[in-house]
């Protein structure tokens, strides 16, 4: 076995479980964090907590941190940037509208 | 010219998992990651769409949202949570497996995987018949009168911008239990292929594949679960 494919395999069992307890962790802050008036910053908080999970799945349970192809990095990273034009501008359309 | 049967055959030392269009086993997984992954980026623009019309709706009107919000069970909700997050670990426990030939982990992986998915789907479905009772589902039998706006115990809630939140919840987790109906398909072929023997640790590509996908709808979830079922649950 070559070192390259050792490296692939890389991700231990141990970390696999270590990820799975920070998202329940997470899922438990996420109710707890909801039942705490943090005025407006509730919304916030509860997106900023879901994002860490996501981020959580996509690089550990996803492989992407192990992802050799650089091209694959760009296509996910571009697929978030999509994204973000999709709900930046229909914002930025929606709060800009006096008439409605 | 050469027979095309001679150039498909097989030669000495040839892997015969790797198609004849690849140079190495490295570029074939990376041309097949890279195809899924484009796909998922179409799943995230779809997903994206709803997302962006909750958002507005949700703006617009943040208190019948937050009253008809608190309808649903957070105790079922968060179940489903941690079914999801447990059965992505499975997922991983069998992409695992297969790398390091381990067989009977494998298709337990897999069968936990399927089972968990049926879990998510019957507390899913639980959701939705109380939903039927109670008139809550979008149409001419919707009712949601004289439920109150949370934090303004006079302020009653609108119940046509209440039904807009629940048209919402319905279409974004009908779509998202569709997902899940055709994972566990995609699964369920997993394991009878896992059980004939196909994978290998140097050829698995449609179980991470499937793996992929199963963590792709696990993301959906973890947004969909605090946008729909916590709103403005602080006291």
């Amino acid at each position: 076995m070559s070192d390259h494919s050792s490296s692939e395999h890389s991700s231990s069992l141990g970390l696999y479980f270590l990820i799975w307890a920070a998202l329940l962790a997470g899922t438990g802050l996420t109710i707890f964090a909801a039942t705490v008036n943090l005025g407006p910053f509730n919304a916030a908080v509860a997106l900023i907590i879901a994002t860490t999970k996501a981020l959580l799945v996509a690089l550990f349970f996803m492989h992407i941190r192990g992802a050799s192809e650089k091209l694959l990095k760009l296509v996910v990273i571009s697929t978030i940037f999509f994204l973000f034009i999709l709900l930046a501008l229909s914002m930025a359309d929606f709060g800009t509208r006096l008439w409605s | 010219m050469a027979d095309s049967t001679t150039m498909a055959a097989p030669t000495e030392g040839h892997n015969p998992a790797l198609l004849h269009h690849f140079a190495e086993p490295q570029q074939q997984r990376d041309a097949a990651s890279l195809g899924m992954w484009i796909f998922l980026a179409t799943e995230v623009m779809f997903f994206g769409g709803l997302f962006c019309a909750y958002l507005i709706y949700r703006l617009k009107y943040f208190g019948e949202f937050a009253a008809a919000s608190q309808q649903l069970s957070v105790k079922l909700g968060g179940t489903n949570t941690v079914v999801l997050i447990c059965s992505s670990l499975t997922v991983v426990l069998a992409v695992w497996a297969v790398q390091h030939a381990k067989r009977t982990l494998l298709l337990g992986s897999l069968v936990a995987t399927i089972i968990l998915g049926f879990c998510f789907l019957g507390i899913k479905a639980v959701e939705y018949r109380e939903k039927f009772e109670k008139h809550h589902v979008p149409g001419p039998s919707f009712q949601f009168a004289n439920v109150p706006v949370p934090g303004h115990p006079d302020l009653m809630a609108n119940p046509y911008h209440a039904q807009m939140y629940f048209s919402l919840y319905f279409v974004m987790t009908g779509l998202h239990a569709l997902h899940m109906i055709i994972g566990i398909g995609f699964f369920a072929w997993l394991l009878w292929a896992a059980y004939k023997g196909r994978f290998t640790p140097e050829y698995y590509t449609p179980l991470e594949m499937g793996g992929l996908y199963w963590h792709f709808v696990d993301i959906v979830w973890i947004y969909l679960f605090p946008l729909l079922y916590l709103i403005d649950l602080r006291k």
